[in-house]
């Protein structure tokens, strides 16, 4: 099949969605690949880079649309572009069906087959194609970056030959993907992170990325993130009330508030209200990272940084992963790439689409002239979900009954052997005319027995091997019989006896010495 | 040498006989243990040719040293891998010299009958404390070994002739299973079980068989009755493990260890040599144990190991959902450079590629770089019991990181990646998950519970038991396909 990539129509796009280096592994599975001359000039590929990688770079998207069989690209494609869609091709970008009514209808009348990056389901197996976790982390990391450029002081505290410094304090509304990689940039820049989210369980995420989770004493039952597809649920009025109360009174000593909360098909819930933004210090700064779903606060501007009149820069960009176009298209490519391995499960450039399985049919919207959205929920949830119900540990009392029946089977157990053991020898000795030199004989047979079970069950198991090799060593104690015999008169007696030392002598030397080989390669480190 | 310091020698042996198997409960300990067996040895054999074997002490000397330097060039040159070959061959020499000395007594026994009879008396004839010997012209005649029997009352002739036919029985069922054992095991034997038509029959039936002759024998029959339960021991020995498959050798091995020393122990009993039987009953007790301990580790009874095969099953195996993926060299040496902590689980598999050195070295590299590497060993992984601690030990594996199933099962959550080398049922989780798979119950390494499972295997097959194993599809596992030893040169070549 033909993969082919377009260069992005929508004005300060960036990114694009092949990269060289996904040419390459589009390539392994059997594909061939075309672009369209200057795609990745934005991103900082070269058409050269790309025909070196082997792909066949074409002047201009119709050509591209008329020779692949699969178009990838970034943003969905705009009406003027699907004029160009032929019968049977595959789109892959990003779509966002729930908003695009109208798109998918169109596409539908083309007969493509569309796949939509950002329905891919949240689950383990599908992660290496979840492009929006691998946009938003890139999000996340820019806000920070993109905070600090516009932020007038250090991040870490320091303490100089000029003067301390105090460290800056950060607090991430949201700790998603996104609010994890801000976290993680904050933290590592050196400024006192603060995080909150609706889930109380990624308080756990939170802190394992150096931040310090923001506790809300509130106790409401949860949905449980795992019901969503990790997403938040919206709240409770009672409950957002006392989230704004929080916020309110962090807000004079925050330094720089990265937010990042949404709730997937609606519009992104107002957290920093104006009071709040008025409340913050001059030379605050605001990242909204939900501005493209109308800002997580109150005056944020969509795709544009502004600045209040108590000196509190807010921005609104909606374009960060363009904004590291090198990076977002690497990682973007990587999850189109995977896309296309899951589509060739043959690896022999034939596109199997199947419908079965759980990724591809939640990441279809349009296929064989029917619009296939919204998917039916997955047969694996996203999120184990959380154990309802422990098993009550066993308190001290069972434990101790436990104990007790125990030692009493075993008594039972051994009383039972020794009873048993005391009997068959009595009846042994008891046989009529049973001379006691045999009696004296077995007396040693039994205990030898007995000394033989005590110490052989304190034998490592490592070590079973040269256990057996020593006891084949010695059970060629036989050769003492062989050798009471060997000085008889009779010829056939002396020539067994002669055979069996023989053997015997072969039986001590090789097993005491294979053991002692073997133990001498048991190495402590 | 006096009777009484024989009897002395003998006791200083067995204790250090004792004390020799005894230190084989840790690795240090075990290296002085094993000198403590070779005195023993050598403290009761030279104290027998001092005392009642003395006489042809150039001879015995000549044979010992030639069997001696058989053993020794054996012992130098095996393979690690070949251990449970050399264990079983040397069983059946141990089995053959108890077949061999059983038969001196009894032909000793019918020497003597021919020297009382000249002289108009019965062997061990006089009634009461009297002893027919005394007055046994002959008597100061007879070798050592005669004398010894010759002092016998009747009632311990009778005696010393169950216990002969009880050695010689056993010694020859050790000696041809061995042999089929051996066989099996250097793979010069079909490893599969089989049975001439009539089976368990025809088992039974020479058991019987034996009991009849042997009552015959007891009731005056002569020499052809002790042949004929030698024959018949011998088939038993044969049919018996040639109806037992090759993963059940571990058991088969450590039963006929277990049974030459009870050869010895009856040999012990007709020629009242106490150390014998000290010896025989230690060696036949610690025989006992491994088994046990096998069979337990296989969660099958001992009577359903030595009957062959396994229980029929009792309903229809659970379906499994999942495919099974393939990996490549690349994938796994990228998992194991990301992991911290990685535990191998080597099998039979691993012993039949010759892969431990390079398992050792992949150790080693992987080790270098601060991450935590340790060896999950199944009781029954490997033909013998401990072979894989042996193997990895050739291969220099420190044996601090080599754990028991029941040291690291409960590890496995918390580890990394799991890296399976050729083995199959001993990781099966339907042995805990489907109750009606033929290995229900069984304990196994719960290696599924990592967050990542690679699995070296040949091909697509089943393990030896011939089901299924759902571990291969579960999500978190990978399969690398490919004979064990170049997957993991394969690894080692992108792990430096």
């Amino acid at each position: 099949m033909k993969i082919g990539a377009l260069k992005e129509t929508w004005p300060g796009e960036a990114r694009v969605a092949m990269t060289p280096q996904s040419i390459a592994q589009l390539t392994k599975l059997g594909h061939t690949c075309v672009i369209e001359a200057g795609a990745g000039e934005a991103a900082r590929f070269d058409d050269a880079l790309y025909a070196e990688a082997g792909a066949e770079v074409l002047p201009d998207a119709a050509a591209v649309y008329a020779a692949a069989d699969v178009i990838s690209k970034v943003r969905a494609p705009e009406m003027a572009e699907v004029a160009h869609v032929r019968d049977g091709q595959t789109i892959i970008s990003f779509i966002w069906p729930a908003q695009n009514a109208e798109l998918l209808e169109a596409l539908k009348a083309k007969g493509a087959t569309t796949i939509a990056m950002d329905m891919v389901p949240r689950i383990s197996r599908a992660q290496k194609m979840d492009a929006l976790s691998s946009m938003a982390n890139i999000g996340g990391y820019r806000a920070v970056v993109e905070a600090s450029n516009n932020f007038g002081r250090f991040f870490t505290g320091q303490i100089t030959a000029a003067g301390k410094v105090p460290p800056a304090k950060v607090l991430v509304v949201g700790a998603g993907v996104a609010g994890l990689a801000a976290i993680g940039a904050a933290t590592s820049m050196g400024a006192i992170t603060y995080a909150f989210d609706v889930r109380p369980e990624v308080a756990e995420q939170i802190e394992s990325m150096g931040a310090e989770f923001v506790f809300l004493d509130f106790d409401e039952e949860q949905t449980d993130g795992a019901e969503t597809g990790g997403y938040a649920a919206p709240s409770s009025p009672e409950f957002r009330e006392k989230q704004l109360e929080k916020f309110r009174e962090l807000a004079p000593e925050i330094d720089i508030v990265i937010t990042t909360a949404l709730i997937p098909g609606r519009d992104a819930p107002v957290l920093w209200t104006k009071d709040m933004v008025e409340a913050m210090k001059p030379g605050s700064v605001i990242v909204d990272l939900a501005a493209e779903k109308g800002g997580n606060c109150e005056l944020t501007v969509e795709g544009e940084k502004i600045e209040t009149a108590n000196g509190v820069t807010i921005v609104g960009y909606t374009d960060l992963p363009s904004r590291m176009a090198t990076q977002s298209s690497t990682l973007y490519a990587t999850n189109i790439r995977h896309m296309m391995d899951d589509l060739t499960p043959e690896k022999d450039g034939v596109i199997n689409h199947n419908m079965e399985d759980d990724v591809i049919r939640g990441a279809t919207v349009t296929h064989a002239g029917e619009i296939t959205f919204p998917p039916p929920p997955p047969k694996t949830k996203a999120i184990a979900a959380v154990k309802k119900e422990k098993v009550p540990e066993p308190t001290a009392e069972e434990l101790r009954a436990a104990e007790v029946a125990a030692f009493k089977q075993q008594t039972k157990t051994q009383v039972g052997l020794l009873a048993g053991g005391a009997a068959l020898l009595l009846l042994i000795g008891s046989i009529p005319g049973m001379p006691a030199s045999f009696m004296q004989h077995f007396i040693v047979f039994v205990l030898s027995v007995f000394i033989g079970f005590q110490v052989i069950w304190n034998v490592s198991h490592s070590l079973h091997t040269p256990l057996m090799a020593v006891t084949n060593a010695i059970s060629s104690i036989i050769i003492l019989g062989a050798l009471v015999q060997v000085g008889s008169s009779s010829g056939l007696i002396a020539l067994l006896a002669a055979l069996a030392i023989f053997m015997c002598g072969i039986n001590i030397f090789g097993g005491f010495m294979v053991t002692r080989r073997m133990l001498a390669m048991f190495q402590k480190s | 040498m006096e009777n009484a310091l024989l009897i002395a020698a003998y006791v200083v042996a067995a204790i250090l006989f004792i004390l020799s198997l005894g230190g084989l409960s840790g690795q240090e300990s075990a290296k002085r243990a094993v000198w403590y067996g070779i005195a023993g040895m050598a403290l009761a054999v030279l104290a027998t040719l001092m005392g009642p074997g003395s006489g042809l002490w150039l001879l015995t000397l000549i044979l010992i040293g030639m069997g001696g330097l058989i053993g020794w060039q054996l012992a130098n040159r095996v393979q690690m891998t070949q251990m449970p070959e050399l264990v079983a061959a040397m069983h059946s020499l141990v089995g053959l010299a108890a077949v061999f000395v059983g038969f001196n007594a009894h032909i000793m026994i019918s020497t003597l009958t021919g020297v009382f009879a000249e002289e108009g008396l019965t062997l061990g004839g006089t009634a009461g404390d009297g002893y027919a010997y005394a007055s046994l012209a002959a008597y100061e005649g007879l070798s050592s070994f005669g004398q010894l029997i010759a002092k016998k009352t009747s009632v311990e002739i009778g005696i010393l002739r169950v216990e002969l036919v009880l050695g010689i029985w056993i010694g020859a069922v050790t000696f041809t299973g061995s042999v089929i054992a051996y066989g099996k095991l250097a793979g010069k034997v079909d490893t599969a079980a089989k049975k001439l038509p009539g089976g368990h029959l025809l088992n039974a039936t020479a058991a019987v068989l034996s009991v009849i002759f042997a009552a015959a024998y007891l009731g005056g029959a002569g020499t052809w009755a002790l042949i004929i339960i030698t024959l018949l021991a011998l088939f038993i020995g044969y049919h018996l493990i040639m109806g037992i498959g090759g993963a059940d050798m571990p058991v088969v091995v450590s039963m006929l260890n277990s049974y030459s020393g009870w050869a010895a122990a009856a040999i012990g009993f007709s020629l009242g040599n106490d150390l014998l039987i000290v010896v025989g009953a230690l060696v036949g007790s610690s025989g006992a144990i491994l088994s046990y301990i096998m069979c337990k580790a296989m969660n099958r009874s001992f009577v359903s190991v030595i009957l062959g095969g396994f229980g029929g099953e009792s309903g229809p195996a659970m379906e499994i959902d999942g495919e099974m993926v393939a990996t490549d060299v690349d994938a796994v040496a990228n998992a194991l450079e990301e992991a911290d902590s990685v535990v191998i689980v080597p099998g039979y598999g691993l012993a039949v590629a010759q892969a431990q050195s390079a398992v050792s070295e992949m150790t080693k590299r992987l080790r270098a770089k601060g991450k935590e590497v340790r060896f999950a060993i199944h009781p029954v992984a490997g033909r013998l019991p401990g072979h894989m601690n042996v193997l990895l030990a050739e291969a220099k594996v420190p044996y601090d990181i080599v754990l028991e199933m029941d040291e690291i099962n409960d590890d496995f959550p918390e580890t990394d990646v799991v890296m399976i080398i050729g083995a199959n049922d001993i990781v099966n989780p339907a042995a805990q998950e489907d109750p009606n798979s033929p290995i229900a119950g069984m304990p196994v390494l719960e290696v599924w519970k990592a967050k990542q499972v690679f699995i070296s295997k040949r091909g697509q097959g089943t393990g030896y038991s011939g089901i299924e194993n759902p571990l291969f599809f579960k999500e978190n596992s990978r399969m690398l396909y490919g004979d064990a030893k170049a997957s993991l040169d394969g690894l080692l070549a992108k792990i430096s």
